[in-house]
Formats: structure tokens, C-alpha cells, sequence
């Protein structure tokens, strides 16, 4: 685990998400909560690609902006019966700086694939 | 397991029951030890399906909603084939008829209800059955087989199912109805003329005010041979089947001393006089009212789980009832009290060429009953008015011909689905067919439009397929779908109501949404994504310059003043008064869009101009150079003013529709809502700009000005209604604000203003803007305190709260 500092906390709102930029492209969203808890998933919806970042933030979940798919915030993953998971990555916060492991996410190729009734038919 | 878990037993493996452990499973999964007995030697199985099952249009195994493995999967015990015979309230457990002992914390009663078998000689000769579960279909089914000729006795719904499916099996039958017509309790007698030729058509043979006698025996003494009615008729029978009515199975109830009456005795808790022993479904009596469909009955479940997760917060208040009848082939709806009576009037459409019958029955100004038949597209749209109470008055001349909740473009004009094919496509905005909504429902066992649209996402977005997808339901599913509670809650964290909610915050001067969670007792600590923008919208437009704006709780639009598009881009569109530019303006835009590649320009429907794929990154740049006013095409707010060039250059035009438009533009421009809001202004009566189809739409003729309120040109087009008539630029700007100003004070959340006047009445905002002029002032004016000193959010960001680090992605140090 390489925990690199990102931002402060507050530099995040309360029930808000900032995007990190790593050095390939990849975007990976860092969330808080209202409890100051930090998570971190890939700015992509495992539905259909939305940025998770820009989605309304509640409890330990967040809404998808484009079709309101909610995604848990722990786990990457959509909420029953929706089906799909984001790439999770290791997030936390040291004496008020935020902290983020860019490269901890384990690539789930097939998080994205067609949900399991379609891959059936 | 754990061992200091409470214990739950719930008596009786039926819908009712089930469905009760599921909603508690859902809100609290892991509380109890959970133990179902089950007299049937099966799992729950969807007892509205059996007609379906009789007729060979699905098998057993279709019907069966919850599997061995799901007892298993959420470690219940379940026993099959075991009766409980025995309730030991003191000691607190249950015994089963083969000994079987289980103790309990908490036990849920739901032992359904017993049909009623007609005391006559002969009733227990075989061949004579009673049809109720899936041993007396199989009967059925097997007695079809081998037997030629069989009497119904009943013309309910359920007996006359239960001859169609007879007779679909190849058997003569003949219908027994004590009545003088068929379904006397769901139909008048023209509908239940037009449903008798109709089956009689198919086959079945009737014989209505007739009682029966005696079941005769043949030759052995112990076979059913005939039906003797009182007039003397014999009727030949190899098979009787009695429907004439079910009743609360009530026997272990009254034997463990609980207070009966009817029915299992039950509060709006759905507690018996013994707190720890609940009860729903079909053996119950809920103030009085013993129900036997399945609405009403998965309402105790949803109400029962709540309390015996201990959350406590849920009430049943009862519920009305529809009948649709499941019968392939025959369209029949029935709902409320459709036989009239003092002070009640009917409207009524007949066309017997067509096999359509339509009668409603209204009282007070209000729907109270309706008997559909040959078209039922409406019925949903009927009982929703019904359940609601809402005054019909403005809408008498139109409620024959229904709403059907169809919008008018994106299925091809289709109102009928049990005509459609697989493979049509019934929601346009997902992309859902037919075919894929039905094999959902039958294999996730889905029950209500909201899982539907969960599970398939069709009639999740804009909503017009949703009369398709009940139809969908009904034939796919059974039952009646449509006796959701009177009250819908405003999300899942909440029972309150979007007026409760508005309310509270009005009435108690709430002005943050953690006092609203807190003064509500909201169930989640943040509320969710539905929720939160509602509340968040409700405390501004109620205190407007007290309560903060909570830009978190906005969606992502209100939040980056711009339109998220499909690749996470975002598209710009700057005001423009009245659809007026130059070339200033026009060459600042072009230059903005050569500076940052902007890849698309587009002129919308309510003339501006649209510049999309901008990187986030690059709003604030745009929005400065741009110089241009937001456009506020994100937000819930007033779009545009659209308006044709009127009298300044047009041959025809009465007035100055440009410069009225304007007016109306700057007045009313950074206006939030519940909903968008788009106005037009028109020069002259050939309404060159739309004015019909907008929220406010103003047209010009050569004394003043026309007011139309409430169209809508989105998903189902609604023409906006003649509002009032005035003379001046001034009143148009006071008149129109004021229904505005309304609308802000008492829409719901993402009500546009076409379905808040069809909720309140147009009559009612005519009284409050029209003819109240104090009234009309006031609402103007707090318009005007309201939006006095509003920031425009690209030009004072910091003033207007946007949170500008959101625009910077954080990049390795």
C-alpha cells in the first residue's frame, strides 16, 4: 500500500466527492460522508459509465447522476437488484489530510460486462 | 445462529404471511429466528395464479414464489404439511398436528380463509370440491381429464374463472348464480349482460336466479351425478365445483382465546388482543373489513414487518379495493361503489356493437365507483381519483375518455399490452419489451409497478408506458396492482407525504433539512437522493433569505449550473432575453467556442443556443468570457421565455410579443420551482410561439393579452387552459407571476405546473390569482422578495453559494 496525501478534508464537502486524476488518465472519485468517513471508487458507473463523483451522496451510498443507479460506497457495488461493481480503491484520513492508495484497485473486468439475466439469454 | 435471538413463528405459509417476512427481512434482516408452519405440502406459491394454472396458461411451477432454497437462503425452518393446532399463550409456543413444538417471542398469524361449502344434501359426495389451492386445481385438472360435464356453483369471480378454465379443458360447463346476474357484487347488470354473452359465446352455459337443492348421487351412492336446482331442474354433474364465497380461517384463534369477530380481531398495527401475536391477510378483520385480495393485503404485511422490526412507525388505515377479472379475453374493471344511490349521478357510455360499456358514478363532485368493460386502459388512472377524493368537476366533460396514463408518443399508439407482441418494444426510453417485463415478473415474482420499474427499469424515466406496464402486470401476475395506499410516501426514509413534509416546514418554521429529518424522525441519518433536492427546494421556496441552500442536496446540474451529458461533459446555454441576440453576443460565443473545442453548437427548442461536450474543468472560463447571464437550462427554475417577433415586424402581429416576452424573462429569471418551467409569448392568436404547450403561455389579440396556463409539450402533450384575459404588460407580468408564485408555494417536488393544477384544480387557482386580487398581490410580491437580490451563479459564484474547488480535479503533488 503506497498512501499518497490528495487534499484536506475539507477541501471534500460533507456528503460530497472531489475527482483525482492519476498520472494514466484514470479518474478515481474520493468521497465524504457526514460521519468524515473517506471512500474511494473509480468515476465510473458500473451501468453505464456516469461519473460517481458528481452524484448526490447519503448515508454510505451514492446516486449516479445519469440514471440514479445507487452505488455503496464500501464495496463499489450497485444496489440490489441492479448489478455491477465499481473498482474500489483504499482511501483515509491522517491528521486531516485525506489519503489515497491511486494504485490499490483490483481492475474488474468483468464488474463492467453485461449483468448475469443478459450474459444467461 | 445465535442463540439469544428472539424467536418468530408465523402460522400459515401463504402470500400474506410471506410477504410480511420479506418486508421484515428487508428492513431488518438477522432479528429473529424466523419458523413458518404451512398446512400445504408446498412453498408459497401465488394463489392468484391458480385461475391460469386451471385454464393451462402456466404451470405450478410458474406460480411459485418463494423456493425451498429461499427458506434456506435466509435461514427460515419452514414446515410443510403440518397444521398448527395449538397455541400455548402462556407458556408461548405452537404445536403443530404431528406434535411438532416451537416455541415463540413474536408469532404472525396468517392461516388465510376456508371456502364455503352450501349446506345441501350431498356435499360430501366425490367430485363435489371447493377451489382454493393447488390440490383442489389438480382436481380439478384430473377430473377434466376423464369427465365430461361439470356445474359450477357461484357466478363470482372466482367460479367464473374456475368454468373457464373447466371449459377451456374441454369440459360442458354450466354456471349455478343465486343472483340475477353474474359478479352482482363488482357489476351492474349491463355489465354483467355484456360479460355473460361474452363467456356464454365461449361456451359456458348459465343459470342465474337459481338456488341449489341437492347434490344427487349416482347409481354407487357415493359419486355426485347431478346438480337439482329449486325449480325442479336437474343438471347432469360428473363434477361440482362450489365457489360461492371464502371466510376467514379463524378456528386456531378462537381456540387460543383471541378476540374474533369475523375475523382475526387486529389494531392499525395489526396487532390481536394478545400484543405478541400478529396477524394479516385473509383470516384477519381490520376495523371491521375482512379483505381477500392481495393489495390490501400485502399493505398489513408492509405495515406488520415494521413493527415487528421495531421500528414502529407504520399504520394501516385500510384500503379500497379494484376487481379486474382473469379471464384471457375479457376486459372487465370494477372499483368502488359503482351501483350509485342518494345524491349519486351517472355518466355513461354504452356501445354493445363494440362490447364497450363504461359507467361511473360520482357524488359530491367526486369519482366514488366505476364499471368498466371491453376497455379497462382507464382503470387504473379511474381508481387513482377514487382513492384520491380528487373534485372531478373541472374534468366531468373528459373523464369518460380517460387519461390512461399513456403518454402519446414512444409506443406507437399502443394501449392495449395483452395484444402486444414479445418482442414490441413498451418502454421507449429504456428500450424494454414486452416480453422481457413479463419473464421478470415471473421469474423475480414481482408484484407492484415500483419493483417493476427496479427490476426492468420500464416506466422509470419519463413515466408514459406506465398504463403498459400495469396492463403487463395484471395479465402477467393476477390481481389487482393499482390499491397502492391512499397515502404515498415521499421515499423510502420516510411515511410522511410531500404536503406533510411541506407543511411541517411552513407550520413550524423549519429551516434546515436536519431540523425537517429531525421534527419527522426521519428513518436514514442523511435522507437519499430523492428526499434531500425536495426538502432542499421546500425550505428555500418557503423562506426565502432564511433558510441556507444546501448545494449537496442539489442534483449535479443545480450544483455545476450546467447539463451533465451521457460522457460526463457538460453543456452550457447562456440567457439570451426572449430568444434576442447580436452580434456581440453571437461572435463572444464563437470565439468561446473555438477556444476550448467546444464540439456541438445547437439551437434548442426555446431558442437559445446550446454549446455542448465543455469540460468541467472549463465552465467558470466559459461561463467569464461568454459574458452572458446563466441560461438556468439545468435547473428547476424558468428556463426560457420563448416569443415570436410580434408586431414590430411581423404583418400580423397585435402586439409587442418580443419586448412582452423580455419583460416577463428578466422578471422572472433565476426563479427556482418544483420543476422546469418554460413560458411563450405569442403576438397574436396564429401563436407562432407555442404558447398552448407551455407552463405559461401568453397570447397577444388586439385588446390585450390571454393567459394559458399549465400545457406541456414533454411526454404527453397537454394544452395549456385559458386562464384569464388582461390589458397591460404590467398585469400579464403581475397575473403570471402570481400562478407562479403558487405554484412555487404549494407544487410538489418535480410536479410540473400540469399536474399541480390537475391536483389542486384550475378552478382553485383561478379563485387565489384571478379573483382574489389581495391574494394575487401578495403572491406577487413575495415572487419579488424572493428573487430580490438572487445572484446569477456563473457571475457571483461565492454570492450564490457554488462550491468552485469542485471545478479543479486533484492530481498527484
Amino acid at each position: 500500500m503506497t498512501f499518497i496525501a490528495i487534499c484536506r478534508l475539507e477541501d471534500i464537502p460533507s456528503l460530497g466527492a472531489r475527482r483525482f486524476k492519476r498520472d494514466d488518465g484514470k479518474v478515481i472519485a474520493v468521497f465524504r460522508t457526514a460521519e468524515d468517513k473517506v471512500f474511494a471508487l473509480q468515476d465510473k458507473c458500473p451501468h453505464k459509465g456516469g461519473p460517481l463523483s458528481q452524484g448526490i451522496v447519503f448515508g454510505e451510498s451514492v446516486a449516479c447522476p445519469l440514471h440514479n443507479w445507487c452505488i455503496g460506497l464500501n464495496d463499489g457495488k450497485a444496489l440490489a437488484p441492479d448489478e455491477g461493481t465499481a473498482e474500489k480503491f483504499e482511501a483515509r484520513v491522517t491528521d486531516g489530510m485525506v489519503e489515497l492508495d491511486p494504485w490499490s484497485g483490483v481492475d474488474m473486468p468483468m464488474a463492467c460486462a453485461p449483468s448475469t439475466d443478459a450474459a444467461a439469454e | 445462529m445465535k442463540l439469544d435471538k428472539p424467536k418468530l413463528v408465523v402460522v400459515g405459509n401463504g402470500m400474506a404471511g410471506i410477504r410480511a417476512v420479506e418486508e421484515l427481512l428487508k428492513l431488518a434482516p438477522g432479528l429473529y429466528d424466523i419458523t413458518v408452519f404451512g398446512a400445504e405440502p408446498h412453498p408459497n406459491y401465488n394463489r392468484i395464479l391458480l385461475s391460469p394454472v386451471l385454464a393451462g396458461e402456466q404451470t405450478f411451477d410458474d406460480i411459485v414464489l418463494n423456493t425451498h432454497e429461499w427458506y434456506a437462503e435466509n435461514n427460515i425452518v419452514l414446515h410443510t404439511g403440518k397444521k398448527v393446532v395449538k397455541i400455548d399463550r402462556r407458556a408461548r409456543f405452537v404445536e403443530a398436528d404431528d406434535g411438532t413444538r416451537v416455541p415463540y417471542d413474536r408469532l404472525l398469524l396468517a392461516t388465510g380463509s376456508d371456502p364455503f361449502i352450501l349446506p345441501v344434501p350431498g356435499k360430501e359426495l366425490e367430485g363435489v370440491i371447493t377451489y382454493r389451492d393447488i390440490h383442489d386445481t389438480e382436481r380439478m385438472i384430473a377430473a377434466a381429464a376423464t369427465k365430461k360435464r361439470a356445474v359450477v356453483i357461484g357466478g363470482g369471480l372466482l367460479g367464473l374463472e374456475a368454468a373457464n378454465g373447466l371449459k377451456l379443458r374441454g369440459m360442458e360447463v354450466t354456471v349455478v348464480h343465486l343472483m340475477p346476474w353474474l359478479m352482482e357484487r363488482q357489476l351492474d347488470r349491463t355489465a354483467a349482460d355484456l360479460l355473460q354473452k361474452t363467456l356464454a359465446d365461449k361456451g359456458l352455459a348459465f343459470r342465474l336466479e337459481a338456488k341449489t337443492e341437492a347434490l344427487l348421487p349416482d347409481a354407487s351412492g357415493k359419486q355426485v351425478a347431478a346438480v337439482k336446482l329449486n325449480g325442479g331442474e336437474e343438471l347432469p354433474a360428473d363434477l361440482v365445483v362450489m365457489a360461492v364465497g371464502i371466510r376467514p380461517n379463524t378456528g386456531l384463534a378462537v381456540s387460543a382465546g383471541l378476540h374474533v369477530d369475523r375475523g382475526v380481531v387486529v389494531n392499525d398495527t395489526l396487532q390481536t388482543y394478545d400484543p405478541r401475536i400478529y396477524a394479516v391477510g385473509e383470516c384477519v378483520a381490520h376495523r371491521g373489513i375482512a379483505y381477500g385480495l392481495v393489495a390490501p393485503l400485502f399493505e398489513q404485511a408492509r405495515v406488520c414487518a415494521n413493527h415487528l422490526a421495531q421500528f414502529g412507525v407504520a399504520r394501516y388505515s385500510g384500503s379500497q379495493v379494484s376487481t379486474k377479472l382473469k379471464v384471457t379475453g375479457v376486459d372487465l374493471f370494477s372499483a368502488g361503489n359503482f351501483t350509485g344511490g342518494e345524491g349519486c349521478e351517472d355518466i355513461v357510455l354504452s356501445d354493445p356493437g363494440a362490447g364497450v360499456y363504461k359507467r361511473l358514478v360520482l357524488k359530491d363532485d367526486k369519482l366514488i365507483g366505476a364499471v368498466l368493460y371491453g376497455d379497462t386502459v382507464d382503470g387504473t388512472w379511474l381508481f387513482k381519483l377514487i382513492r384520491e377524493g380528487t373534485n372531478v368537476a373541472p374534468m366531468r366533460d373528459r373523464l369518460m375518455f380517460g387519461e390512461s396514463n399513456l403518454g402519446d408518443t414512444g409506443h406507437q399508439g399502443q394501449n392495449k399490452a395483452a395484444v402486444m407482441a414479445d418482442s414490441a418494444e413498451v418502454c421507449g426510453c429504456n428500450g424494454v419489451c414486452k416480453g422481457t417485463i413479463t419473464k421478470a415478473i415471473k421469474e423475480k415474482g414481482l408484484f407492484t409497478l415500483d419493483e417493476v420499474r427496479k427490476h426492468t427499469k420500464a416506466s422509470s424515466s419519463c413515466g408514459s408506458c406506465t398504463g403498459l406496464v400495469e396492463q403487463i402486470l395484471m395479465f402477467t401476475a393476477g390481481g389487482d396492482y393499482s390499491a397502492a395506499p391512499t397515502k404515498k410516501s415521499m421515499c423510502g426514509c420516510t411515511d410522511h407525504t410531500h404536503q406533510e413534509v411541506r407543511d411541517a416546514i411552513r407550520q413550524q418554521h423549519l429551516l434546515s433539512i436536519p431540523a425537517v429529518y429531525q421534527f419527522l424522525e426521519w428513518r436514514s441519518p442523511n435522507g437519499c437522493a430523492s428526499c434531500r433536492p425536495a426538502i432542499n427546494y421546500y425550505l428555500l421556496s418557503t423562506w426565502p433569505h432564511e433558510a441556507k441552500d444546501d448545494p449537496q442536496s442539489r442534483f449535479i446540474n443545480e450544483r455545476s449550473h450546467a447539463n451533465i451529458q451521457k460522457d460526463g461533459t457538460y453543456s452550457v446555454v447562456p440567457r439570451m432575453w426572449g430568444g434576442e441576440t447580436n452580434s456581440s453576443e453571437l461572435r463572444r460565443i464563437a470565439n468561446v467556442v473555438d477556444k476550448y473545442n467546444i464540439p456541438t453548437v445547437k439551437v434548442t427548442g426555446g431558442q437559445r443556443l446550446d454549446l455542448l461536450g465543455v469540460k468541467k474543468e472549463d465552465l467558470p472560463a466559459v461561463w467569464k468570457e461568454l459574458d452572458m447571464p446563466s441560461g438556468h437550462a439545468y435547473a428547476k427554475a424558468l428556463r426560457t421565455v420563448k416569443t415570436c417577433v410580434g408586431s414590430d415586424w411581423c404583418r400580423f402581429g397585435t402586439q409587442n410579443s418580443t419586448l412582452m416576452g423580455q419583460q416577463l424573462e428578466r422578471a422572472l429569471w433565476r426563479m427556482y420551482a418544483p420543476h422546469k418551467v418554460k413560458l411563450a409569448v405569442s403576438g397574436c392568436p396564429r401563436n407562432c410561439a407555442e404558447s398552448g404547450i407551455k407552463d405559461v403561455g401568453i397570447i397577444g389579440v388586439d385588446s390585450g393579452w390571454e393567459i394559458y396556463v399549465a400545457g406541456n409539450g414533454g411526454i404527453k402533450t397537454e394544452v395549456a387552459e385559458f386562464f384569464c384575459k388582461v390589458t397591460t404588460h404590467e398585469e400579464v407580468l403581475e397575473y403570471s407571476g402570481a400562478f407562479l408564485q403558487l405554484y412555487r408555494e404549494e407544487g410538489w417536488y418535480l410536479e410540473r405546473t400540469v399536474h399541480f393544477v390537475k391536483r389542486v384544480g384550475l378552478d382553485y387557482c383561478k379563485q387565489r390569482v384571478v379573483e382574489d386580487a389581495t391574494n394575487r398581490k401578495a403572491l406577487w410580491e413575495r415572487l419579488q422578495f424572493a428573487l430580490d437580490g438572487e445572484p446569477d451563479p456563473w457571475h457571483e459564484p461565492e454570492k450564490a453559494g457554488v462550491d468552485l474547488k469542485q471545478f479543479i480535479p486533484l492530481v498527484p503533488a
